[in-house]
């Protein structure tokens, strides 16, 4: 998910064509306190004309307790985005209090289904240690995302290139969020110039479950879909596995082995999440297989 | 409605268009001034975009002066909207 300042038409216009799953068009924390209105009024004219083409298109809001949050909500909502981000949410109230105004808006405008999904922010140790409850607090919310910037302001230390400061919040908000079936993102990586700490740091938080990543330049893209992207190798042995898997549940038989590996359900499972990640049919597989 | 500072919106970057806007006496009118790296192709286009907001909002009586780097209409329609509601004390912004 690449991050773009709201404030900004260039990249905004140019916001379909960089190649990343989603975009964040950002009302906070990217635009200064004195351009808030302008960013506004902006990104709610480009929701409005802008071809993003299969991009998912989010914007962060900003906090609810900020003079603009809840006007960022009466122009945003209306329009229906893929998402809507809720900064710093550190409370099952403050999830509640964000979309009883959601709904309120919503209803003011006929919008009978709304589409619109709900991202949660997790940016303050508060938030970290109720986000189990956070995960919970509405259907409607189906990713959250850490903050790693403002979570060590917040804790009172430095982002290090390790992560290490911020480690225990991530693996936590990874079982909140895989608990509850919800995407987590990760956090932005910082150094534009640095793409091995990228992709060391993306490899990280693959193995411990992060379904993404948060960008801060186009060029960061290809980096992060490198890492996330199955091989080729894991393409094919996953295809197997499904229509070995297949064949299998039609002989009525659960657990089976290939090249004298036990497979299972979980490694079925994994299989799955490969074959969906390479964008693969799994019903075209199921037709093959029979 | 009618200006009650100067304010203005936008920036001088590739594709934003910087909207000035000065109060100006009653019944004076509308007065804009543009210039345009894409001066010769758009004008027309980017004085009748300035105008429609500019009725939309119902404003009158202001002196408007538009540097456009080359601003799509939805960006035009954004920074003049910011500047007049600067203008009117609507919002709060720089200048």
């Amino acid at each position: 998910m690449l991050y773009i300042p709201g404030n900004n038409p260039a990249m905004i216009q140019q916001a379909g064509v960089y190649g990343c799953d989603a975009v964040l068009l950002d009302l906070e924390d990217a635009v200064a306190l004195n351009q808030k209105d302008a960013a506004r009024i902006l990104v709610r004219n480009m929701l409005k004309t802008v071809n993003f083409y299969d991009t998912e298109v989010c914007v962060r809001v900003n906090n609810f307790h900020t003079p603009f949050g809840l006007t960022d909500l009466e122009e945003i909502v209306p329009l229906q985005p893929d998402n809507i981000r809720f900064p710093k949410t550190e409370t099952v109230a403050d999830v509640k209090e964000f979309m009883k105004e959601v709904r309120r808006i919503e209803k003011e405008h006929g919008i009978k289904n709304p589409s619109m999904t709900i991202h949660v922010m997790i940016e303050t140790a508060k938030g970290v240690a109720n986000v189990y409850d956070i995960a919970t607090a509405d259907p409607r919310i189906d990713a959250i995302t850490i903050g790693g910037q403002d979570l060590t302001a917040d804790m009172g230390i430095i982002k290090t290139p390790d992560g290490v400061g911020i480690d225990y919040a991530r693996k936590r908000i990874v079982m909140a969020g895989k608990a509850n079936d919800l995407d987590v993102l990760d956090t932005i990586f910082a150094d534009v110039n640095d793409d091995e700490g990228l992709r060391e740091e993306t490899e990280y938080i693959k193995k411990i479950g992060f379904a993404g990543k948060a960008l801060i330049n186009p060029r960061q893209v290809d980096v992060v879909h490198e890492v996330f992207n199955p091989t080729e190798n894991e393409v094919r042995k996953a295809y197997r596995v499904y229509s070995e898997y297949i064949k299998n549940k039609k002989a009525g038989i659960g657990v089976f082995a290939i090249d004298g590996k036990m497979v299972d359900a979980p490694v079925v499972q994994r299989a799955i999440t490969v074959l969906e990640f390479a964008k693969i049919d799994l019903k075209e597989i199921e037709k093959n297989a029979g | 409605m009618t200006p009650k500072f100067k304010a203005q919106a936008g920036t001088f970057e590739s594709s934003d268009i910087m909207i000035l806007i000065e109060p100006l006496e009653k019944d004076s009118g509308r007065k804009v001034d543009i210039s345009s790296t894409v001066m010769l192709q758009f004008e027309a286009d980017i004085k009748a975009t300035i105008n429609k907001v500019l009725d939309t909002l119902q404003v009158k009586d202001l002196h408007l002066i538009a540097k456009d780097k080359g601003a799509l209409t939805q960006t035009i329609e954004a920074r003049v909207e910011t500047a007049v509601k600067r203008s009117l004390g609507i919002q709060e912004g720089t200048m």
